[in-house]
């Protein structure tokens, strides 16, 4: 494995250095991160990049088949975009988790900010997974077209719920799912809160396994608590905003 | 004269750091100026400031006014005025270090000045409304001077460029304080000129702002009925008045204040306990014209604390972290951890729920 340290250098020296690491290297170790921009943007499938300290913004945006694993936590926008692969953070993320995420799987071992999922979508094949093991802010799923985000809540806050406020807004695809009980009046209207069907059961299964896989987690622990199921009651939740019909 | 304001739109954002010691104890701008250096990306070289508290314990009885003049003659006009209006302790350039990013400065200086006890007996207002008076004269009436820090005991440093190079530039290394607040700009709808930088003061308030104020043109209209003047064209200003009004002038608590900033939305008011919910309900009713909308994560320095507050559908970033007797607060989370690398306590900064930091009682 090569190792790159990021210090001070900027972004587009940081990203220059690891681009050309990756030409002859599959497995890149980046140390001493602060802050930089745009960590393993575009990466390609079969290439993987272990992050040392505090990547900066977008982190894994556009993301096409690598993997990113973060030993440290995460800020705004990690996985913006991506396309496939996989992004795991050991530690907490910023805002906009998975923006506009469109295939591939994110797994945070804490929590995560507002609008995470925000904008995600699927496409026959293409169905991304967010897993968050902490709590979330608010507008989680934000106008969210497909795919899938769990929440779990491992980490309770004392002054958070377990998601925020506006969960779902514009939410018109997808689901999401969350351990235990949702704030009734943090779930947005258009929106039905439903117990998880055998399919649901079954991915649920899959992916919890895997955070607990990826975090040393105690499976078994998690599961005694059971899951809700949010899912939007209509394709077009602002159809009707402006007109009558 | 120095170029306000114009026209044209330049769309993008900013950064906001600050480091408070609630112990008291002074240090060095240095940490400062890390940590909103590592943030760099966020602005574009057409604005940076900082806010010190506790910079001037030997003058800490008198107003420390940070002036800009485009040239001499203001400067001379300004004097007559600061003279006539205020007994001036002593008076000097702002000590600044030459920085090549750093061009077409306009002279600056700083006087320390109290207020005459003769005119405290001709007003029915106090000193300090006296010289928030005298600050919004000079800045509407003498062309090419621009008083841009008024309060006691702290002062405002900011210029035209990155933030890290302002720092360098009026030394803030050599200066001690128990609070410090740094903005990187990244100008937005105007382009950049060395008063629109912030922080943006008046008496011992300062703003630091990073995001945009879509109801500044309905703010602006109801402090200027308070005989402030908007007219530097830039939405943050405005933020400043609403919070001297509030708090200094009509004597709402620093928290209530930022409840009719970011008012809690109606459906969470209709939630709330009986009184509490009249309470609100009042707030929104009677401060309607001051309340913010659009993105913003704001620092507000003063002389009781430090608070932070974030829009309520919380569109822009803002981490707080704490450790020992220091608190920091930052647009990113990299920025604190690299004055910072262990805190016992990081976390981000909830939309519409102001975090108020109070200082210690500072003894010198």
């Amino acid at each position: 494995m090569k190792i790159v340290t990021a210090g001070k250098s900027s972004f587009r020296t940081l990203n220059a250095e690891v681009r050309e690491a990756l030409e002859t290297e599959n497995d890149v170790r980046i140390e001493d991160v602060n802050g930089q921009r745009y960590i393993g943007a575009g990466l390609d499938r079969g290439k993987r990049l272990e992050v040392h300290g505090t990547p900066g913004n977008d982190m894994g945006a556009y993301l096409n088949g690598g993997a990113i694993e973060v030993f440290g936590n995460g800020q705004e926008a990690v996985g913006n975009t991506m396309g496939g692969g996989s992004i795991t953070v050991h530690g907490h993320v910023g805002d906009t988790l998975g923006y506009a995420m469109r295939d591939g799987e994110i797994y945070v071992e804490k929590r995560a900010g507002s609008r995470a999922g925000i904008h995600m979508k699927e496409f026959r094949e293409m169905q991304p997974v967010v897993v968050i093991g902490g709590t979330v802010g608010a507008f989680l799923g934000e106008y969210m077209a497909g795919g899938t985000l769990l929440v779990l809540g491992l980490e309770k806050h004392p002054d958070r719920p377990i998601v925020g406020a506006h969960c779902a807004t514009g939410m018109h695809g997808g689901r999401i799912f969350v351990r235990g009980d949702v704030p009734e009046e943090n779930v947005s209207e258009h929106i039905s809160v439903l117990r998880p069907g055998e399919k649901d059961l079954a991915d649920l299964d899959r992916f919890v396994r895997e955070y607990c896989a990826r975090f040393g987690k105690d499976f078994d622990a998690i599961m005694q608590v059971p899951f809700q199921k949010l899912v939007p009651t209509t394709s077009r939740p602002y159809a009707n905003l402006y007109t009558p019909n | 004269m120095l170029k306000r304001e114009g026209e044209v739109r330049i769309p993008s954002g900013c950064a906001i750091s600050a480091i408070i010691d609630r112990d008291g104890t002074r240090f060095s701008g240095a940490d400062i100026i890390e940590s909103i250096a590592l943030m760099h990306d966020r602005s574009n070289g057409l604005g940076g400031g900082f806010a010190a508290y506790g910079i001037y314990p030997e003058h800490k009885e008198y107003y420390a006014f940070h002036i800009f003049y485009d040239d001499n003659d203001a400067r001379v006009r300004t004097e007559e005025f600061l003279f006539r209006h205020f007994d001036i302790e002593t008076f000097e350039q702002i000590p600044t270090r030459k920085v090549k990013s750093i061009r077409h400065a306009p002279l600056i200086w700083r006087y320390f000045g109290m207020v005459p006890q003769s005119k405290m007996r001709k007003n029915d207002y106090d000193a300090d409304e006296y010289t928030a008076r005298c600050v919004i004269r000079i800045n509407n009436t003498i062309t090419g001077a621009f008083v841009f820090s008024s309060g006691k005991n702290m002062g405002a440093f900011k210029a035209v460029g990155y933030p890290e190079d302002v720092g360098e530039y009026y030394m803030l290394d050599d200066y001690k304080a128990h609070t410090w607040t740094a903005h990187g700009r990244f100008p937005t709808n105007t382009p950049g000129w060395w008063g629109g930088a912030h922080p943006f003061t008046l008496l011992d308030w300062s703003i630091v702002h990073n995001g945009e104020i879509s109801s500044y043109d309905a703010n602006r209209r109801y402090v200027e009925q308070f005989g402030y003047k908007c007219n530097l064209q830039t939405d943050t200003e405005v933020i400043t008045y609403l919070f001297d009004l509030l708090v200094r002038r009509q004597g709402l608590t620093l928290e209530t204040a930022a409840k009719v900033l970011a008012a809690p939305e109606w459906d969470v008011i209709d939630r709330m306990p009986d009184e509490e919910r009249e309470i609100c309900t009042a707030l929104r009713a009677v401060y309607s014209g001051a309340l913010i909308n659009g993105p913003f994560s704001i620092l507000v320095g003063f002389k009781h604390g430090i608070l932070a507050l974030n829009d309520r559908l919380k569109l822009r970033s803002l981490i707080q972290a704490k450790k020992g007797s220091k608190t920091y607060f930052a647009s990113e989370e990299s920025a604190i951890r690299v004055i910072c690398p262990d805190p016992e306590y990081i976390e981000a900064v909830d939309g519409g729920t102001p975090v108020f930091i109070p200082f210690a009682e500072v003894t010198d």
